[in-house]
């Protein structure tokens, strides 16, 4: 099975460059500083995260520190896949 | 304290005003003239900067070579129509009313916009009314965007937008402005007329304007002004006062809507001084001494007017013609 930071790589990577510069997306680069998402680009990546991981992205949660790089999605995601587990074993 | 804070951007802000008038109605006139046309054609819509383009246009080509549209639809405010018609009537430009609500029921521009709301709140229906607002980019996150409904008893609704929703609604909106400007060159195609465009600096630089829409347009003669600048010469040519004591809104959504909770996140006084900074170098640190905020969102105000220039770039481009490679 793909990890997250694989899957949102082939996501964008498909979706956003159609195969274009898909090198670029390191784990650490900032989709911001390479240009690849907007604030439109934002809201359809949360629409994939949301959907792909079963989570729900808050508003206060819409932040660089969670979105802007492969590696602070896969943390992100970790973050809330495990508080979704723990609040329904709690 | 306001008052001192509005004093201070309008020095900043300061500029020759009759030089400024001249320079534009120069270029205004060589410009229908380079086109070779023979007047033109402004959509007054009630607000400042619309009733400054024909108040410029009939000043550089003279007033019966101006033809202003009052384009209302259903959910126009009827305080605008009022102030566009006292506009043209100070004016003594001859104009045209043509109300697009038929054509934008036929379009589907509602009924699909409402479509879009319903996925969002099931409930939205006969009576209610709807805008849009921004959200993060003064708090240090991505910019996102709410709808807003209020209800026939007073309820209100806030829902952030999700990916598809926000573009039916947006796109089904931009119906409205898209109608406007196809009446618009209906008029110029038959007087052989240019077509003005009116955003103001901070619409232009910011992208706050439709494409093909009302950023569709053969002469911009405020482009280049700051909101701020563009009020000034409202008093200057002497404007009706209800312009000039008017609050920037879009009158595009049915819920009344300033600008500044819809896209700037600003006030324009504000905004107009944090660009102005922004050009000439300044800091965040200047810029939050200027316009009375902390230096952390002095920084977000920069970062977020650069973020809307790379998200409506687009908006700017010309078609782009092919090569043989």
């Amino acid at each position: 099975m793909k990890n997250v930071r694989d899957q949102v790589r082939n996501y964008i990577s498909v979706n956003f460059l159609m195969g274009l510069q898909d090198a670029a997306i390191t784990d650490h680069a900032s989709f911001l500083d390479l240009g690849i998402i907007d604030s439109t680009g934002v809201i359809e990546l949360i629409a994939f995260l949301e959907e792909t991981y079963g989570i729900r992205v808050e508003d206060a949660e819409i932040v660089p520190d969670n979105l802007d790089s492969l590696e602070a999605i896969d943390k992100y995601v970790a973050r809330k896949t495990f508080s979704c587990a723990s609040s329904m074993t709690a | 304290m306001q008052q001192v804070k509005e004093q201070a951007i309008d020095s900043l802000l300061a500029m020759d005003y009759d030089h400024t008038i001249r320079s534009i109605a120069r270029q205004f006139k060589e410009t229908v003239v380079r086109f070779r046309r023979r007047g033109a054609i402004v959509a007054v819509s009630g607000g400042v900067d619309s009733a400054v383009c024909c108040a410029l246009a009939a000043h550089a080509l003279g007033n019966r070579r101006v033809l202003a549209l009052l384009l209302p639809e259903k959910e126009s405010s009827p305080s605008s129509e009022r102030l566009a018609l006292e506009v043209v009537k100070t004016l003594g430009v001859p104009y045209e009313r043509h109300d697009i609500t038929g054509a934008l029921e036929s379009l589907g521009c509602y009924e699909r916009r409402d479509a879009a709301i319903r996925d969002v709140i099931p409930g939205y229906g006969l009576g209610w009314r709807n805008k849009l607002s921004i959200a993060g980019g003064l708090s240090g996150q991505f910019n996102h965007f709410y709808l807003i409904a209020a209800g026939p008893n007073g309820e209100r609704v806030e829902r952030r937008l999700g990916f598809k929703e926000y573009l039916q609604i947006v796109a089904a909106t931009n119906f409205k402005q898209r109608t406007r400007k196809n009446v618009e060159y209906y008029h110029a195609d038959r007087l052989n007329y240019v077509v003005v465009g009116t955003p103001n600096k901070l619409e232009y630089d910011q992208g706050f304007f439709v494409k093909n829409g009302d950023g569709a347009a053969d002469i911009k003669p405020i482009a280049h002004l700051y909101k701020t600048q563009v009020y000034g010469l409202a008093r200057h040519m002497c404007l009706p006062q209800g312009i000039i004591d008017s609050i920037p809104t879009s009158d595009t959504y049915s819920l009344p809507q300033e600008q500044e909770s819809f896209y700037f996140a600003l006030s324009y006084q504000d905004l107009d001084v944090a660009l102005l900074y922004l050009e000439n170098g300044r800091t965040a640190a200047e810029l939050a001494a200027a316009i009375r905020v902390d230096e952390v969102t002095a920084g977000r105000v920069y970062a977020d007017i650069l973020a809307k220039r790379r998200s409506t770039r687009y908006l700017h481009e010309s078609p782009v013609v092919l090569q043989d490679a």
